[in-house]
């Protein structure tokens, strides 16, 4: 299903008499923790973030990939969108590489601590502002955080940029002004259709994510990223960051790693074994 | 201070009440205290039937919400609008829901326009000094923490297999009533042009199931072996990205950060490697078993009892001599 070489299933109609209406897409990056690292609470709650191991998203290539798609097959532009620390900059600073045209990071102190409302807030405010200075059409998310994996954020963007959304999109096809996603659930498949603006969340059935190339990389380079305030928003810093937060993470610890394990090499009886230690713990 | 609590049924098209769902009653049920556990049942095309009524009942709800939408419930805006105004029309401080994919996109639309606290994937929920506290693992199981709603309507998405279901002793029967929401025009804007709810395969839901059986690469597309140990252990199949990317098995059956989070009692990996993605998705496990002719695949990093050895022998003599004790 995923072929590297397969032609993904985020497509955009072809254009029809070189007609092609212009989209504008937001793509939401997020920078989070490599999950190959080590990763870690501390004692406020909050993930630790030391620099140096954080990485864009993995789930978030995907949104960017389908947005650069999009964009190929028709017209327009993608601005890669990232609220957090300074750090974070390297998510949208990827998104650039891998082809965006414009990239936007909102940063301030007041946002420490947001829950999902909190960032959600910010980053509709920050996509209210692109929207004025050029009309969005489109706004892509990865399908969850790989840090978190509350998959609340899209849904919850869309409310409040009040945007129909279209979320876990598998497939993705935008045409003739309508956007139409299919996604599977655990228990059903389902198509879902709206007219744009809209926002849509992928996942990674979507396409294959490509790499930047040196050409990316070199072009990047020129490209600036905006720095944005709370301020600059006008958000309400009261609604944001942990004052904001209607969560609180009261305790954290690592779970200790599991005793009494058994590791046995096959010498032909591995199999009766394994049978007794499931019947003899009274797991079966 | 104890307030009514409001539970989600989540429910075949066949009209039957999906397992977590009973977990949630139980937990509901000894929240609630005396100020009553609210079913809501969505009528979307199918009735909840008397039997169910009476397994709601029994199992703690003293209210049974048919929920009457002029619109498709399986929509998520169609369905926070629905949940919006029960929660405005019982009181209830807490809105309790199986953690899946739909139900979290009610409930983040929910955070929205109600101003409620939302935790997801939790397996345990406490009223502790008259605030809802939730314990839930992250970072692929690695962490546990504890976590309070501070707004004054709580939504909790609970994990399957977290909670014992129990059925109260001198339940009464519930009161059914009918409950029928007008939906705004805002909710209509996406329609659902499809549904294919998936056929039931004979084994437990994946999801929710207490034992589950992985395959993985190492099955090279022979997913007999896997299924078998499955059928004799009475419990789910379920697999790797490389497994069902490459159509050995439905994507339905994926394990992994994206793909189903489960938390069964015992996980069995069979030729599964044990990449992170994979055990964001299983590493909460009870019991974790692995199968792997390499003795450094890491999954026997988080492995209860793991054998280094080829799965097509010490699999299928595994099933046969759990058949032969089992009787
Ligand atoms: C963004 C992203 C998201 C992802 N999400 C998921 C996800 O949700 N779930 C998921 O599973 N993966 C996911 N992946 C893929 C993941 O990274 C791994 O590639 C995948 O889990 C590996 O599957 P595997 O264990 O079947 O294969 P492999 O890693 O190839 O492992 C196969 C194992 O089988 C063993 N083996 C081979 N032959 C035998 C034999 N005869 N007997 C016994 N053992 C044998 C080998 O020693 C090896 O350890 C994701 C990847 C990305 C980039
Ligand atoms: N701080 C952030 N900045 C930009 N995008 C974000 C941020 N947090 C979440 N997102 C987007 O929302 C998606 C789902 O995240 P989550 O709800 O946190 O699991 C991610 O894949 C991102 O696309």
């Amino acid at each position: 299903m995923s072929g590297v070489s397969a032609p993904g299933p985020v497509s955009a109609a072809p254009g029809t008499g070189g007609n092609v209406p212009r989209v504008r897409i937001v793509v939401c990056v997020k920078h989070v923790p490599d999950i190959q690292s080590e990763r870690a609470l501390g004692p406020d709650g909050r993930v630790v973030r030391d620099g140096g191991d954080g990485t864009i998203n993995e789930l978030d290539e995907n949104a960017v990939e389908a947005a650069l798609a999009l964009v190929e097959a028709s017209e327009g532009s993608v601005v890669a969108l990232t609220v957090g620390p300074d750090d974070a900059a390297d998510a949208v600073r990827r998104g650039l590489q891998l082809g965006a045209d414009e990239a936007v990071h909102v940063v301030d102190d007041a946002i420490a601590g947001s829950d999902v409302i909190g960032t959600a807030r910010v980053l509709a405010a920050a996509i209210r502002h692109l929207d004025a200075q050029e009309h969005v059409d489109l706004v892509i998310t990865g399908m969850a955080g790989l840090d978190g994996l509350t998959s609340l954020l899209p849904t919850a963007l869309a409310e409040l940029l009040d945007l129909p959304a279209l979320p876990l999109a598998a497939e993705l096809t935008v045409e003739g002004g309508t956007v139409r996603v299919r996604r599977n659930l655990d228990h059903a498949s389902e198509v879902l259709e709206a007219a744009l603006p809209a926002l849509v969340s992928v996942t990674d059935q979507a396409n294959e994510p490509r790499y930047p190339n040196f050409k990316g990389i070199m072009a990047a380079r020129k490209k600036p990223i905006t720095t944005l305030t709370l301020a600059d928003l006008e958000v309400d810093a009261s609604r944001v960051g942990a004052q904001g937060a209607r969560t609180e993470v009261l305790e954290a610890a690592a779970r200790p790693p599991r005793d009494n394990r058994v590791l046995v090499q096959d010498t032909g009886d591995a199999g009766v074994r394994l049978a007794a230690y499931l019947v003899d713990n009274q797991l079966v | 201070m104890t307030a009514p609590v409001l539970v989600l049924v989540d429910h075949t098209e066949a009209g039957a009440v999906r397992a977590p769902v009973r977990e949630l009653l139980t937990l509901a049920s000894r929240l609630a205290g005396d100020a009553g556990v609210h079913a809501a049942w969505a009528v979307d095309g199918v009735e909840p039937s008397a039997e169910v009524v009476a397994e709601l009942g029994a199992l703690g709800a003293t209210h049974v919400h048919r929920v009457v939408a002029d619109a498709d419930l399986h929509l998520s805006g169609v369905l926070a609008e629905a949940l919006a105004s029960l929660l405005d029309a019982t009181g209830a401080g807490l809105l309790l829901v199986v953690s899946s994919f739909e139900n979290k996109e009610a409930a983040a639309r929910l955070a929205v326009s109600t101003g409620a606290g939302v935790v997801t994937d939790a397996d345990g929920l406490a009223l502790v000094d008259g605030r809802y506290v939730a314990s839930k693992t992250v970072f692929a199981g690695t962490w546990t923490t504890t976590c309070a709603v501070t707004a004054p309507l709580a939504i909790v998405a609970l994990k399957p297999n977290s909670v014992q279901p129990a059925a109260v002793d001198g339940a009464a029967a519930p009161q059914i009533g009918e409950h029928v929401v007008a939906v705004s025009d805002k909710a209509r804007r996406v329609t659902l042009v499809e549904r294919t709810e998936r056929p039931a395969s004979g084994r437990p839901d994946l999801g929710s199931a207490s034992i589950v059986v992985a395959g993985g690469r190492g099955t090279e597309g022979d997913f007999s072996v896997v299924e078998e140990l499955a059928d004799v252990l009475g419990g789910a199949v379920g697999a790797t990205r490389v497994a069902t990317d490459e159509g050995w098995i439905g994507h339905d059956a994926q394990i992994g950060q994206t793909g189903v989070t489960i938390a069964p009692r015992v996980y069995i990996g069979v030729g599964v490697s044990g990449a992170v993605h994979h055990r964001g998705g299983m590493q909460a496990s009870g019991t974790i078993v692995a199968i792997n002719s390499d003795p450094d695949a890491p999954i026997f990093e988080i492995a209860d009892f793991g054998v280094v050895g080829d799965l097509f022998t010490v699999v299928p003599q595994a099933a046969a001599e759990i058949r032969r004790l089992k009787g």
